[in-house]
């Protein structure tokens, strides 16, 4: 096998996705700032200043202008990247349907943060989460390194001929973006060979061969527009494998899109998104060390297209399975990921038990002992098969 | 749009809604729309432009110093170049009704 060429470094999630933006050498990339994404442009835009990568760099007077921006560069044919975090996500939210059915494949890095109000800075999934309907390939990252390989591996998901959409790669506000963690980076032939030179589609720049694009569908056309794309996003499970392959080749690391650890005999499980897997999965250490039970811990990683496979299979002769869910979705049975999660499961033969746990709104932390509420419950619920309660909170003060 | 692209189901489409045939803004006439439209007092016209300026569907046409009329394909008759025409030169009349 080739030697793979990589260096560990000391990185926090905001110079990852910074380095492999670099190393993807955008064409443009428009943003404004918001904490806790702010060190992710800053570091960029420092390589800009440098010289260490030739992008043009648009400091716009805010998201809803970034991602206007974004668009019109993407349409224009280049590279195009930008970063955001929770309200300025939302602040982007119209045009970010306009991006996808657009076929744009621009990458955006999230760093999660909850949406005001009250104001709050911190770490919740609430922005991304209320972008899922929106068309875009969803990414999370529990650490620096995932940080890196997603965004790297995002550029060629989304730019491939059969995919073409763009691909937001979350990482936890402040959790991860400001935690230093050692890293191995690719060295720059690899990296950008990788990422490889942006395949054109039409171009605004094209004068002579021009389209219109952006157009206005009445009726007739609107509904097969809105079909050709969400086929495009199923499909796109199909590149992102592709990818997971290619880009183990390259760097060795082989990152699953659900990641299943300790299922080999657990009746139990946890399952999360971004880097409470991580804080899961040292509980479920913890436990087997005191008691020799396993634990399971499902990480999902691509959350758009939601892997329905991959979940029913992971949680297939499970008991019960509790679902951390990092954000609310008010007026609904249940957060985010337990929806998605127990209708991935329904009609499944196991009389499998899915309890939702909605924890960390706001930057709370969660740590490994809080994850024993959740474990006494599924116990419970495993021995008597009654679920006392479906929908909890984790860690709030009543 | 002909009959034939009418029938284009979803997997036969341009990816993104991109519309490969340029030029529409020519082609589709938007001046059917109307139900008033504009009308040049050609002696009260001191060729100034501003209706021009102000058209909000470039339906004024122009030549270097001269103003020269109305595109009626494409006029909405929202009445901007008759409000700002500072002579009054243009008037609005009621557009004859089609019967068909």
């Amino acid at each position: 096998m080739k030697q793979i060429q990589q260096t560990r470094v000391p990185m926090d999630g905001a110079m990852a996705a910074a380095y492999a933006m670099r190393q993807a050498r955008p064409n443009v990339v428009a943003a404004y700032p918001i904490t806790p994404q702010t060190k992710i442009m800053e570091y960029f835009s420092e390589y800009v200043s440098n010289g260490e990568v030739d992008t043009e760099f648009l400091a716009v007077e805010s998201e809803h202008s970034a991602m206007s921006a974004c668009i019109g560069a993407a349409a224009a044919g280049g590279r195009t990247m930008t970063g955001t975090a929770g309200p300025g996500l939302a602040f982007m939210w119209e045009l970010l349907y306009i991006a996808s059915s657009m076929r744009l494949p621009i990458v955006m890095e999230v760093a999660n943060r909850s949406l005001s109000a009250p104001i709050n800075i911190h770490c919740d999934h609430s922005d991304s989460m209320g972008a899922r309907d929106a068309g875009w390939i969803q990414i999370f990252s529990e650490n620096p390194q995932q940080v890196y390989d997603n965004t790297i591996q995002a550029v060629r998901i989304a730019e491939d001929p059969s995919v073409r959409l763009p691909v937001m790669v979350m990482q936890d506000g402040f959790i991860v973006t400001h935690s230093l963690e050692p890293v191995d980076i690719l060295d720059e032939g690899t990296a950008t060979s990788f990422t490889g030179a942006y395949k054109k589609s039409h171009s605004l720049l094209d004068v002579d061969e021009p389209v219109i694009f952006g157009p206005y569908d009445a009726p007739d056309f609107y509904f097969e527009h809105k079909r050709q794309q969400a086929e495009a996003l199923r499909r796109s499970k199909r590149t992102i494998f592709h990818v997971i392959k290619k880009f183990q080749e390259i760097s060795g690391r082989r990152q699953e899109i659900v990641d299943c650890f300790n299922f080999d005999d657990c009746e139990l499980a946890i399952v999360a998104l971004g880097s409470s897997a991580g804080t899961a999965r040292a509980f479920a250490r913890h436990v087997e060390k005191q008691n020799g039970s396993k634990i399971g811990v499902a990480s999902i990683r691509v959350f758009r297209p939601f892997p329905n496979e991959e979940v029913v299979s992971a949680l297939r002769g499970l008991k019960a399975v509790a679902v951390l869910d990092r954000s609310e979705s008010f007026g609904a049975y249940g957060a985010p990921l337990f929806t998605e999660v127990r209708s991935a499961l329904y009609g499944q033969k196991d009389a499998l038990k899915v309890l939702d746990y909605v924890y960390g709104l706001g930057g709370r932390g969660l740590i490994p002992k809080d994850l024993q509420k959740v474990l006494s419950d599924l116990r419970e619920v495993a021995k008597t098969g009654v679920v006392k309660s479906e929908v909890n909170y984790l860690g709030v003060r009543e | 749009m002909n009959e034939k692209e009418k029938l284009m189901g979803w997997r036969s489409l341009p990816l993104g809604g991109v519309n490969l045939q340029s030029g529409s803004a020519v082609t589709v006439h938007t001046g059917s729309w109307r139900t008033e439209k504009p009308v040049l007092t050609e002696n009260k016209c001191v060729h100034c432009m501003l209706c021009w300026l102000y058209c909000p569907d470039a339906s004024v046409l122009v030549e270097i110093g001269r103003m020269k009329g109305f595109d009626y394909d494409h006029c909405k008759g929202c009445g901007i170049c008759a409000e700002i025409c500072p002579t009054e030169a243009i008037f609005m009349v009621e557009e004859e009704l089609e019967t068909t």
